[in-house]
């Protein structure tokens, strides 16, 4: 029962989401926004289990001295500051203030925004690195991808009346050989999707009941 | 004899630059740059031109979706194409609901709304009113979900607003009920949500759809265009630039661009270099 209970109830949804597109009655509709709205509820669980999760894992570092312990303080206390200033905000100004106090923004602002940049940026410098590294026209294949790489490098140089002419091949690259690639690859996906589903939805696919 | 040692000496180190050299050329670039602020031309590609294209069509009194799906993270790339699309909006007097379906993204988003709110206001002297010129509806998980939500009614993903009013007490949401009810979707993202907006936005109920997305990202949706399931697309600082260029509103995009043009420039310089060494030390070794 407890194996066959999860595999009926997702064969019965799974076909009914499935089969409810061709369906074009109201109560249709309105029985896949309630499911719908179920996920949402269930997304919400996820977040207070992830909270759960990342406050015992950094607990654990931290009380077991484990490598860079040190960093987990750091992520609790932006945890608790945050969830501090939001619930300061929200208790002193109403849920509508909650996410734009004073400390909540300043924080968000001057913290968070600049870190994340700062990761994202440091893109730029590896990219480069890497670019000179693997550009090598070692092969026709790999001369190939140098040649193009660097045309569509240079569709964001300005050379003057050199532009048109490398837009218009950047282009070409970009639309045509880029496109028949992607659609290749999306469709592969989307079968691939199409087949897992049916797996899934059929129980031949069961990883997700878990091992008991 | 020793010049030819010194030649290949140079030929070989061309090959086995220390990366600690590309990053400190590439900050030097960078930082000259942005202090020496150059303006450079952008030419406007014709995705771009179709999505401003598809905006200035619109009527007044029309409601677009802006949907922002990112973080700080992407910020550089995506905000100057948001604070755009919406200065442009505003100037059409297209009315504007927003979401922030990334967990980071809706305080950024509302301090968007905010800036561009005042600035349309003080450049026009016009007044806009929340709720009846444009609403925040906020964040809510599961982007996919979401989407698939709204696309049959905005009022049970959102039944309230950001800032926690109820969605039928406003003007503007008491006559939109869902996505159907839309003139376009404009998608600002860095993330997969994209996917979502079209899959389960504009294809299964027919909305047009507009998107900027990160460079890196760009390619992946040139398909969807070709195939005009979007009508338009802004890909990276270069396509936020072409955007500040046609809506006339030179930004922190355009600024950018000369910035991204000459570490371009740096990393072609450096691609060539490796190249020449690689092929210098290979003659080499097959006359040996």
């Amino acid at each position: 029962m407890r194996r066959q209970f999860p595999l009926a109830l997702v064969f019965i949804i799974g076909s009914f989401i499935g089969i409810q597109e061709f369906i074009p009655l109201d109560w249709a509709k309105s029985l896949k926004g309630f499911l719908l709205d179920w996920t949402i509820v269930i997304g919400v669980f996820a977040m207070a289990l992830g909270l759960w999760s990342l406050t015992k894992v950094s607990m654990d570092k931290i009380s077991k001295k484990s490598d860079d312990w040190q960093y987990s303080i750091v992520t609790l206390a932006g945890l608790a500051s945050m969830m501090g200033f939001s619930m300061y905000s929200w208790a002193t100004g109403g849920i509508e203030n909650a996410l734009s106090g004073y400390m909540f923004t300043q924080f968000f602002d001057y913290v968070m925004v600049p870190i994340q940049a700062t990761m994202f940026s440091l893109l730029a410098f590896f990219i480069a690195s890497a670019a000179y590294r693997a550009f090598r026209a070692r092969s026709i294949l790999a001369s190939l991808l140098l040649v193009a790489a660097i045309i569509v490098m240079l569709r964001v140089v300005y050379l003057g009346d050199l532009s048109t002419p490398i837009n218009a091949m950047a282009d070409w690259i970009i639309n045509v050989p880029n496109l028949a690639a992607k659609r290749s690859i999306l469709i592969g996906v989307g079968l691939g999707m199409v087949a897992t589903a049916l797996k899934v939805i059929l129980g031949i696919e069961r990883t997700y009941l878990g091992r008991d | 004899m020793a010049k030819n040692n010194s030649s290949n000496d140079i030929f070989d180190r061309m090959l086995t630059i220390d990366r600690r050299w590309i990053f400190i050329l590439l900050a030097i670039v960078v930082v000259t740059v942005y202090i020496i602020e150059p303006t450079v031309p952008v030419l406007v590609t014709r995705e771009v031109q179709q999505l401003y294209d598809h905006i200035e069509s619109l009527k007044e009194g029309d409601v677009i979706l802006l949907a922002m799906d990112y973080d700080p993270s992407t910020l550089a790339e995506l905000h100057p194409m948001t604070y755009t699309v919406l200065k442009q909006c505003f100037k059409k007097k297209v009315k504007v609901l927003v979401t922030a379906l990334h967990q980071n993204g809706p305080g950024m988003a509302d301090q968007a709304l905010r800036e561009t709110v005042a600035i349309h206001e003080a450049a026009t002297g016009d007044t806009l009113e929340y709720g009846r010129d444009y609403v925040f509806l906020g964040y809510k998980p599961y982007p996919a979900i979401v989407i698939n939500s709204m696309g049959q009614d905005f009022h049970i993903s959102f039944p309230a607003d950001y800032y926690n009013t109820s969605i039928d007490s406003l003007p503007l949401t008491q006559r939109v009920h869902n996505l159907t009810d839309l003139d376009a979707i404009i998608n600002i993202s860095g993330t997969s949500a994209t996917d979502y907006w079209i899959a389960y936005g504009a294809a299964a109920y027919n909305v047009p759809l507009g998107i900027g997305v990160t460079g890196v990202m760009a390619t992946d949706y040139y398909p969807y265009l070709q195939a005009g399931r979007i009508f338009g697309l802004m890909g990276g600082l270069k396509g936020a630039a072409e955007y500040e260029q046609l809506a006339d509103n030179v930004g922190r995009a355009t600024a950018g661009m000369a910035m991204q043009m000459w570490a371009h420039v740096l990393i072609i310089f450096f691609i060539v270099l490796g190249n020449v060494g690689y092929f210098m030390t290979r003659n080499r070794t097959g006359k040996e």
